[in-house]
């Protein structure tokens, strides 16, 4: 008996330790001179705190080997093999497995005899976050893998919403039932219904959301994962769990309200309202008409330019645009020309997700600009070319005050001199929202693939 | 009831920390730091690891949090790594 007491005081030491050392890794993730050490720290954290865990152990070993070797496994190809351009759906994906894993332990804790009523209700609150973590990360990453073209307003979409209001209920109710079935009659397998609903529910809270607004959702399913993990480790007992869970909830929860805020707009107006309900705007009917420009002409004008602005957006990431796009910012810098690129917080379908591909593509993080660092001098600007971003560089958002995205800080790129829009057809983005840019006097569009588009303008230059 | 009391006070406190080490993080490193915080959170794998096993039902679930715990934690770190590699300057 003596024995396992001195096991569990080694396991809180190392536990404490670990937990350091997640702080640590965290914080030293934040800043780009060590942020490569600081994973590895925490990589180092997670390997103590598992390690240590295994000196107790009531589980078949067996079963634990073929678990972490498997998924060991897993996890590794899909990490190695995954496309830089597919790292939304894989976060995604990853945070949902983590949010199955917590709602797996609340279960089989659920199983257990002799729950206290505080650990049943955090059984329940364990169950409800980690299953809507999990569901929800994987509508995520069918929309964002685009296998899932369900949107708002669909039959489907709607029924599963409906799922999501019952779940609240019922999980007041699953959490008040040890009191309620005194009194009366226990619904026999209420436990089982607990469980689909808190899938479904899952499925109904992603499924409306779309698009623009997905940056917004991954890191909040990021930080749900986290909050579920801390509850797992109040309902365990263990303080581990604790910190890198609430870690992990406080850190998503900061980058959730940093992209609402990058829209200026609120999370719950992103989770529940989208932009679909906001006052339908006409008001600018009268649109004049658009320039289209060809490559030629493009490469004339730019072989000309002395400061250059590239816009990118989700467009750049489907068309896989980033590497040309590369090639033609060392072609102009090499033609005397300066570069910078404007990132917008929202561009793209994460949080940095242009950050990543343009990295990928080995374009240094010097020339990233934000929108505050452009927009004053934008004027001076001679070319700002926008590849596949719309929203971001609507100048509605600024000017006119029924639209939609009205207050949304943009790259005000409607006041350099010239504007070369690339896009494939004049749909419109993400929020339906018509974009005056395109009609302005100084926009030349060009239309066609953004991966050719620039193709042809880096052969021109070669030439 | 006291260790859950003591624990309520290690989460709160966790979450302020939290809230102060990322406050102000450049937008470079947004994806990384996501990425790298999806890792952390496979620290179920601890909590799966705790679970006891009686009878084939809660094997299973423990199995099942275990692999899937374990795909978290292996695939959010090499992402992560991937990811920043391409950070480094030139």
């Amino acid at each position: 008996m003596e024995n396992l007491a001195n096991i569990q005081v080694i396991q809180n030491i190392v536990y404490i330790v670990s937990s350091v050392m997640f702080i640590l890794g965290i914080k030293m993730l934040g800043k780009e001179a060590t942020a490569v050490k600081g994973n590895y720290l925490s990589a180092l954290a997670m390997f103590f705190a598992v390690g240590i865990t295994c000196l107790s152990l009531e589980i078949d070993l067996k079963i634990i080997l073929a678990g972490v070797l498997l998924g060991g496994l897993i996890g590794s190809l899909i990490a190695i093999k995954v496309k830089m351009t597919a790292i939304p759906e894989m976060v995604a994906l990853f945070n949902g497995f983590g949010g199955l894993a917590t709602f797996l332990i609340a279960w089989s804790q659920f199983n257990e005899p002799s729950n206290s009523m505080l650990q049943h209700v955090l059984i329940m609150l364990t169950i409800y976050i980690g299953g809507i973590t999990f569901s929800g990360s994987l509508i995520a990453y069918g929309k964002l893998s685009e296998k899932l073209r369900l949107g708002k307003g669909s039959m489907i979409t709607n029924i599963f919403i409906s799922f999501f209001y019952l779940s609240m209920p019922a999980l007041i109710y699953v959490i008040a039932e040890p009191s309620i079935s005194q009194f009366i009659p226990q619904v026999p397998s209420y436990f089982s219904i607990f469980l689909v609903l808190t899938l479904a529910a899952g499925i109904g809270f992603v499924m409306p959301i779309g698009g623009g607004d997905m940056p917004v959702v991954i890191s909040l399913l990021n930080s749900l994962s986290g909050i579920a993990a801390a509850f797992a480790g109040l309902l365990l007992l263990n303080n581990v769990l604790i910190v890198a869970g609430s870690l992990v909830g406080a850190s998503g929860l900061i980058l959730t309200i940093i992209m609402a805020k990058a829209m200026n707009r609120t999370i719950t107006n992103i989770l529940f309202v989208g932009y679909a309900s906001s006052s339908q705007s006409t008001t600018s009917e009268e649109q004049g008409e658009v320039k289209p420009i060809t490559s030629d002409d493009a490469y004339l004008i730019l072989e000309n330019a002395s400061s250059v602005l590239v816009v990118p957006g989700y467009g750049m990431a489907v068309a896989q645009a980033q590497h040309v796009v590369r090639e033609m910012g060392e072609l102009l810098e090499e033609n005397g020309t300066e570069v910078k690129y404007g990132i917008h917080p929202v561009a793209g379908r994460m949080p940095g997700h242009m950050n990543v591909l343009l990295a990928e593509a080995n374009v240094s993080y010097d020339l990233l600009a934000e929108p505050d660092d452009v927009n004053p001098s934008m004027d001076t600007i001679d070319v700002a070319i926008v590849i596949g971003a719309n929203d971001v560089v609507n100048p509605s958002a600024t000017e006119e005050e029924g639209s939609p995205i009205y207050g949304m800080p943009i790259i005000e790129v409607h006041n350099a001199k010239t504007v070369f829009v690339l896009k494939r057809s004049m749909s419109s983005g993400f929020a339906g929202v018509q974009n005056p840019l395109f009609f302005r006097e100084n926009t030349r569009m060009l239309f066609g693939d953004a991966k050719e588009s620039i193709g042809q303008i880096v052969a021109e230059f070669k030439d | 009831m006291e260790i859950y009391i003591l624990l309520g006070f290690v989460l709160l406190l966790s979450i302020f920390l939290g809230l102060e080490l990322i406050a102000k993080v450049p937008s470079t490193l947004h994806t990384p730091l996501m990425s790298g915080a999806n890792a952390i959170s496979g620290i179920a794998l601890v909590g799966a690891l705790m679970l006891s096993s009686a009878g084939q039902m809660q094997d299973i679930l423990a199995f099942g949090a275990i692999l899937f715990a374990s795909i978290n934690v292996f695939g959010g770190y090499l992402v992560t790594n991937r990811m920043l590699s391409m950070f480094k300057k030139k």
